[in-house]
């Protein structure tokens, strides 16, 4: 079912603005992730919408029903907590067939649905377990297991990953990106971790201090984040964000148009679809991902650093005269610390954004 | 073991073994006695004799007065928890100005509504109401004089259960009265039993309510009647007391045992179940 929120505010009895006239429309069968870093507001947004919170402002529809009064029981939503809330006195079987307890179903018919919910996770033979009695990951599928016992139109999830350990993390990761693609509900799901993000939405919505800040697939926010937050936010290297000013070409290197981007001394082409954008004298902030900075003959020169090993690359902190830049450097290929290096952006990965908004220079 | 450290050990043990005795001698009072002929108010080897229990038989009131304790004391039980659970529930979760404050309030003028210097006033109280001599009266006041603690020690429960719990039971479609039975309830009944068997001792116990707003004989517990057993001498009949005593004590005794092997004895905001 299609979630979709318009001009949605939700300020609390304190006077704290959780969410600032947020719209969004999430499709039906969407698989989308909140995500922003901790008290941006995802979960009062994901509350909200399961109607734990009432909107201050604004309003809020499910499908075509407005919901924005209807309480929680009746919006055919069901929300995983980041505790997951399993009911302690109950067992696993109690704790999945409790939606349909809610419902009225007969015990026998409870119990049955219950197992057989429980076998789709493999949860076969915990189930006259109490939840106590087991190890996170199997506290987290029975918690999916009730949530999709109550047969809803909407899934909600609040950082469901985020209570299992780094290795178990991966496994459910993809877990629930298979289960949420064969049940095919539509599912948000709340996160802090862009990884997570990336790696399991359609959509992604980044948030900060309430508001919506990019809206979009993982490749166009990873590739092309909207802004200097969702750049710094967004990879698991943060980007190097430097601060520069457009200047005027000078001779033999003023290729097309003519202009220039100086940072710390290093003269950087403009990118070309966005030449007519920028005059000489606008302040920008360059943004360029560690892994697309290559070493080359010119370009930016710096000191190495540190060099930190990631695994199948590195990545290089040098000093240069500006602020300090890091880049990766491919297995095998680590500089030396105290080594010399200069890098330059690969082609076309070269982001500009206005340093005064902070919001990416895009073409006209 | 040094000499000296021989000695403190030996003393210590003389001083604990003198306490305890301070403190066991008055149980194996209450023990012996029923079982003597003619009791006195020292412990003495018992004669293995029933016949104190039939005479207690034959006094009209001794039997009957027990029956009448369980009666107050369970009402009084069912009433104060059903209330104090639903009181501790919406005062754990809905947001009164001055809460805590009303809560001190209340437990501290609730320990002068069964006490004697409310006596007076509680009497011209149930005497306008018309519920003198009447089992419910006796139950509503000794309800009120414990509603506070009780409210007081479950909110304390309920305030450490997650709220996820209940918002997760409403999300599911579970209205007010399903989420306090499915969830919550079930979560603090460790709580309810502490209050449970907090209350039922308590009325067991109190002497001067009942004393104070029965007027017939035949409606007093226990806790009365134990006062009229004398001699037609006027002196107290001990072995009438004594034996009575004991049956008085053994409801109480078991239903310490029950707690203690369900949820064991542990403090609870202070009180000790
Ligand atoms: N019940 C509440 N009362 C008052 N302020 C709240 C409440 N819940 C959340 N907030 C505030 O709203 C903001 C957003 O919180 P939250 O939605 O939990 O953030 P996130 O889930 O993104 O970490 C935070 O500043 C938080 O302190
Ligand atoms: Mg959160």
């Amino acid at each position: 079912m299609k979630v979709s929120l318009e001009e949605v505010t939700k300020v609390f009895d304190g006077g704290v603005t959780a969410l600032d006239a947020l719209s969004l429309e999430i499709q039906d069968g969407e698989f989308f992730a909140l995500l922003g870093p901790s008290g941006c507001g995802k979960t009062t947004l994901l509350r909200t919408i399961a109607g734990l919170e009432t909107a201050s402002s604004g309003s809020l529809r499910i499908g075509d029903r407005d919901v924005t009064r209807v309480p929680p029981g009746a919006r055919d939503v069901a929300m995983v907590f980041q505790d997951y809330a399993l009911f302690p006195h109950m067992t696993v079987a109690d704790n999945i067939a409790y939606p349909l307890r809610i419902k009225k179903v007969g015990r026998a018919e409870r119990r049955a649905k219950a197992a057989a919910t429980g076998e789709g996770l493999s949860l076969g033979g915990l189930m006259e377990r109490r939840p106590a009695q087991l190890s996170g990951g199997q506290q987290q599928r029975v918690a999916l297991a009730r949530a999709m016992a109550a047969q809803p139109t909407v899934f909600l999830l609040d950082e469901p990953l985020s209570n299992l350990d780094a290795r178990l993390r991966l496994e459910a990761r993809t877990f629930l990106k298979k289960l949420q693609h064969d049940l095919g509900v539509t599912t948000v799901f709340v996160t802090h971790d862009q990884a997570e993000a990336l790696a399991l939405a359609d959509r992604i919505a980044v948030m900060e201090s309430g508001r919506i800040r990019q809206l979009g697939t993982p490749r166009e926010v990873f590739q092309r984040p909207a802004n200097v937050f969702v750049a710094g936010f967004i990879g698991s290297t943060p980007m190097n964000l430097l601060a520069g000013e457009c200047v005027p070409g000078d001779g033999e290197t003023a290729t097309s148009w003519g202009h220039q981007i100086d940072v710390a001394g290093v003269r950087l082409p403009v990118p070309e679809d966005i030449v007519t954008e920028l005059t000489p004298g606008d302040k920008v902030i360059v943004g360029i991902r560690p892994e697309y900075l290559t070493e080359s003959e010119d370009g930016i020169k710096g000191t190495v650093e540190i060099v930190e090993n990631l695994g199948t690359t590195s990545l290089v902190t040098l000093t240069t005269t500006g602020p300090s830049v890091q880049l990766t450097v491919p297995e095998g290929r680590e500089p030396e610390p105290g080594a010399t290096l200069h890098v330059t952006p690969a082609p076309g990965r070269l982001l500009v954004y206005r340093a005064d908004d902070g919001e990416l220079i895009d073409a006209p | 073991m040094s000499p000296v450290q021989v000695v403190r050990r030996i003393g210590f043990y003389v001083f604990v073994a003198l306490v305890t005795a301070f403190f066991a001698l008055p149980m194996l009072w209450l023990v012996t006695a029923p079982f003597t002929r003619n009791p006195t108010l020292s412990v003495s080897w018992p004669d293995f004799t029933l016949g104190n229990f039939k005479h207690l038989t034959d006094d009209p009131n001794a039997l009957p007065s027990l029956y009448n304790s369980a009666v107050l004391s369970l009402w009084t039980m069912l009433i104060t928890v059903a209330a104090a659970a639903l009181a501790a529930y919406a005062l754990s979760r809905v947001r009164v100005p001055g809460r805590d404050g009303i809560l001190y309030l209340l437990l501290l003028l609730s320990s002068v509504i069964t006490g004697t210097s409310a006596m007076v006033p509680i009497f011209q109280l149930m005497f306008k109401l018309h519920l003198l001599d009447k089992d419910i009266g006796v139950i509503l006041v000794m309800t009120g004089g414990l509603l506070p603690a009780a409210i007081f020690i479950l909110k304390d429960f309920m305030d450490t259960m997650p709220k996820s719990y209940e918002e997760s039971a409403r999300v599911f479609g579970a209205n007010s009265f399903q989420v306090l039975g499915h969830v919550v309830l079930p979560n603090v009944r460790p709580g309810l039993a502490t209050i449970a068997v907090w209350a039922m001792v308590n009325v067991w116990g109190n002497f001067l309510m009942p004393f104070l707003l029965y007027r017939t004989p035949e409606k007093q517990p226990a806790a009365v009647t134990l006062n009229n057993f004398y001699t037609e001498g006027g002196q107290p009949n001990l072995a009438l007391i004594s034996t009575f005593s004991l049956l008085y004590s053994i409801p109480v005794v078991i239903m310490f045992l029950f707690v203690s092997r369900r949820y064991g004895f542990r403090f609870h905001g202070g009180i000790k179940a």
